[in-house]
């Protein structure tokens, strides 16, 4: 990436916005986001149901970055995240804790899992909680191999999470957000156009309201999660989608919540459902 | 020497005198929106506004606003409207309320309230993501609103 081209590509594109505003407020047009030239992912579907008509059309948040951060996706020698992955698949198959067991243990091929990523967070299985998939990882590792717990976003957590995410690359995002899932989906919403902190920004305001618009260099996405967990340019690591969330907050000028937090499972499950119809990318890449 | 410390003291003395209590966040009169009273009674700097419109650190106008008049400012955002010509279509006692809480022109806006103090949920210690330790003073203060609303009555059409 040879920066200075790069600063010229943006400044033209932000003279281009002032130019001819709605033209560059839409996401980009025509592209297809094939994986090794041979798997094509959705990254635009209509809004489902869930929606209510918030939105016509639900985009993924790579179809905002620039082709260059495309083409990154498109191949996985050229996705940074996948070193992650890799690391990830070594975790899966390593004995951890007293029981002697590793993930493969019980789980064999991580593409056993490739359902898992499409349908998260998801009730847990006795059914008075809503996880995460990395609540599904740590009570694995603690109730059933007898390791430690992993931290939310540590490297070991987002390198498995990444993994069982690019087994599930190609499945179509749709958390249930019925039965018991629902209050969460309502806690999920209501958050969601919650304007927090001095700023008093609710994610709707920046990801409903004004995707496809720019806060200085930033262009907003409709802030989808299926891309996760993410390579970020900006930290140069996978970055979990609790993570992300705290960031976004914290950015409103607020007291953000807890990466694991019960506020954040619910956001995670409404915002998932938002994405419903978009291909889970494994790991997606981000500015 | 000691005239002279003197002079210094009983100058010092009549700059404190206020001429005009600044008024807080929550004293701000609005009608229908805007606010006809300086928040200082200290005429408003228009190069400081400047400043404080094009820098992050500040009130960062630029972020969501374009102004052709800052090109220096890179990356001018358009959430908001262009700021061009504001100064033509408002009136001063319009931009003060609008930048001290635009929320009381124009209902539900995205617009952040610069000048208030209360009224939020879960307001943190500025972009630390954690709780304030005290008490959380308006994001510019009285002279900066000022400023910003002298600066954009320069903006002519």
């Amino acid at each position: 990436m040879h920066l200075r081209s790069r600063r010229i590509l943006i400044a033209a594109s932000v003279f281009a916005l002032m130019s001819s505003a709605t033209a560059y407020a839409d996401p980009v047009e025509g592209f297809e986001l094939v994986v090794n030239g041979e798997m094509t992912l959705v990254t635009e579907a209509p809004a489902s149901a869930n929606l209510e008509g918030a939105l016509d059309t639900v985009y993924s948040g790579l179809l905002f970055r620039e082709s260059e951060t495309r083409e990154m996706e498109m191949d996985d020698f050229s996705n940074p995240g996948m070193v992650f992955v890799d690391q990830g698949l070594d975790l899966w198959n390593k004995v951890d804790g007293t029981d002697g067991k590793s993930c493969a243990s019980c789980h064999d091929d991580v593409e056993s899992l490739k359902e898992t990523r499409a349908a998260m967070p998801k009730m847990n299985p006795t059914g008075d909680d809503l996880w995460s998939m990395e609540n599904y990882i740590n009570n694995c590792r603690t109730t059933k191999m007898g390791a430690e717990a992993w931290k939310w976003s540590s490297d070991q957590m987002t390198s498995v999470t990444a993994a069982i995410s690019v087994a599930g690359r190609g499945e179509v995002v749709n958390p249930k957000v019925d039965g018991a899932a629902a209050e969460w989906w309502e806690k999920g919403k209501e958050l969601y156009y919650t304007r927090f902190g001095q700023l008093e920004l609710s994610c709707a305001n920046c990801h409903e309201q004004n995707y496809g618009n720019m806060i200085r260099a930033d262009h907003l996405s409709q802030g989808q999660t299926n891309g996760f967990p993410a390579y970020r340019l900006k930290n140069a690591k996978l970055n979990s989608i609790h993570n992300r969330f705290k960031g976004c907050v914290r950015d409103t000028r607020a007291e953000t919540f807890g990466e694991g937090s019960a506020e954040f499972r619910a956001l995670e499950l409404y915002v998932a459902s938002r994405g419903a119809g978009l291909s889970v990318e494994g790991v997606g890449v981000r500015n | 020497m000691k005239s002279q410390l003197k002079l210094a003291i009983a100058l010092a003395a009549f700059a404190a005198q206020p001429s005009f209590a600044e008024v807080t966040p929550n004293m701000v009169a609005f009608a229908d929106g805007a606010v006809a009273q300086s928040h200082t009674g200290v005429a408003g700097n228009a190069a400081d506004g400047a400043k404080v419109a094009s820098t992050r650190s500040m009130g960062n106008c630029v972020a969501c606003h374009a102004i052709a008049a800052l090109p220096d400012a890179k990356f001018q955002g358009n959430v908001g409207p262009a700021l061009d010509g504001v100064g033509s279509r408002w009136s001063e006692a319009e931009l003060r309320g609008i930048v001290s809480n635009a929320k009381m022109m124009f209902d539900g806006t995205v617009m952040p309230s610069f000048y208030k103090t209360e009224g939020y949920t879960r307001l943190g210690d500025a972009y630390t993501g954690k709780a304030p330790k005290g008490d959380v003073p308006p994001i510019l203060s009285a002279q900066q609103i000022e400023d910003v609303v002298a600066y954009l009555l320069t903006l002519k059409e």
